[in-house]
């Protein structure tokens, strides 16, 4: 299990990648029009399997929404 | 009609950009967005919900629009450029609306962070279109970044209070080297026109569109709007003066 913030909440998650990350919250990570930060720096899909996250790393999962 | 608004080498019919929040639902966001006959739309980018995924805007948009995402809510130049770069990623469009408030009550541009913040997306390659105030220094400073168009506000965002400051809207019309988009704060169609009449080269709705009574149909008074402005503007008008002119012809008159 490994710590991290994800969106600004804590979490234990038992996931050492994104991919295995967006899995263990249930993303279908084949969904369209998602990006991921790692700690600031974007993580480009192709490299999502591969991504290792470390504790206390901070993760931003997002997409498009409404807005002017 | 061969009067084209071009940005950044793209070319748009419509010289109506149009924002896709605080519609009551979607299908009349939807309606409403055909109405305008706007060909570019913006969105914002959120952290996902971890509950639910429910179905994509874009999807929803259909491929019907080109997609113009914002840095709506952040305040510091590192936010705007990061969201810049997740929205770059999930929608695959490096055009940006960067916004980078000071004021959280008003929502006014920082124009210090919003410079800065340009400057860096330029320079990564992003077609960066500004929300900035009505200050023809500002507008000046973000075309000289390279800025592809700037955006200044008519008055605060959801305000509907139209033009407050034509004059200066007029003057960074005149001056611009890149095409001025009103941004913020129209009301109703005649804020439109008048946007359009000032010299502005296309208009950015969303509040007045989507909070009306009927969006569909004020989409539709808009989209007129913005065409009659810009007739008006290309033809020319006649010069306000402080006295009356006779229409009718002084000679001849009867019983003279």
């Amino acid at each position: 299990m490994t710590r991290l913030r994800i969106n600004g909440e804590e979490a234990e998650i038992a996931a050492a990648t994104v991919a295995e990350l967006l899995a263990a919250r249930g993303i279908d990570a084949k969904a369209r029009f998602l990006a991921v930060a790692l700690n600031g720096a974007v993580v480009r899909r192709a490299e999502w399997p591969s991504q290792s996250l470390s504790p206390g790393d901070r993760i931003e999962i997002v997409r498009p929404l409404q807005g002017g | 009609m061969t009067d084209k608004l071009i940005i950044a080498g793209t070319t748009f019919s419509s010289r109506l950009i149009a924002g896709t929040a605080r519609y009551p639902n979607q299908q009349v966001m939807l309606d409403a967005l055909a109405a305008s006959g706007t060909e570019l739309v913006t969105m914002s980018i959120r952290r996902i919900s971890l509950d639910a995924y429910a179905e994509s805007l874009v999807d929803v948009l259909g491929g019907r629009y080109r997609l113009l995402p914002n840095t709506s809510g952040c305040v510091t130049a590192r936010d705007a450029i990061m969201t810049a770069e997740l929205a770059r990623e999930a929608l695959g469009t490096n055009w940006v609306k960067l916004e980078l408030i000071g004021d959280r009550d008003l929502l006014y541009p920082d124009v210090e962070q919003l410079v800065h913040a340009a400057d860096e997306l330029v320079r990564k390659g992003f077609v960066v279109l500004p929300y900035c105030n009505e200050d023809p220094v500002a507008c000046r400073k973000l075309a000289d970044v390279g800025c592809a168009a700037v955006m200044p506000l008519g008055s605060l965002i959801g305000s509907g209070m139209g033009i407050a400051n034509p004059s200066a809207i007029e003057l960074i019309c005149a001056k611009s080297p890149v095409p001025v988009v009103l941004d913020a704060g129209i009301g109703t169609a005649s804020d439109a026109a008048l946007a359009m009449e000032l010299g502005c080269d296309a208009v950015m709705i969303d509040s007045a569109i989507a909070r009306a009574h009927d969006p569909r149909r004020m989409a539709a008074a808009m989209r007129g709007a913005v065409e009659a402005g810009r007739l008006a503007r290309l033809a020319g008008r006649i010069p306000k003066q402080n006295f009356a002119e006779p229409s009718s012809p002084q000679l001849g008159l009867v019983g003279s």
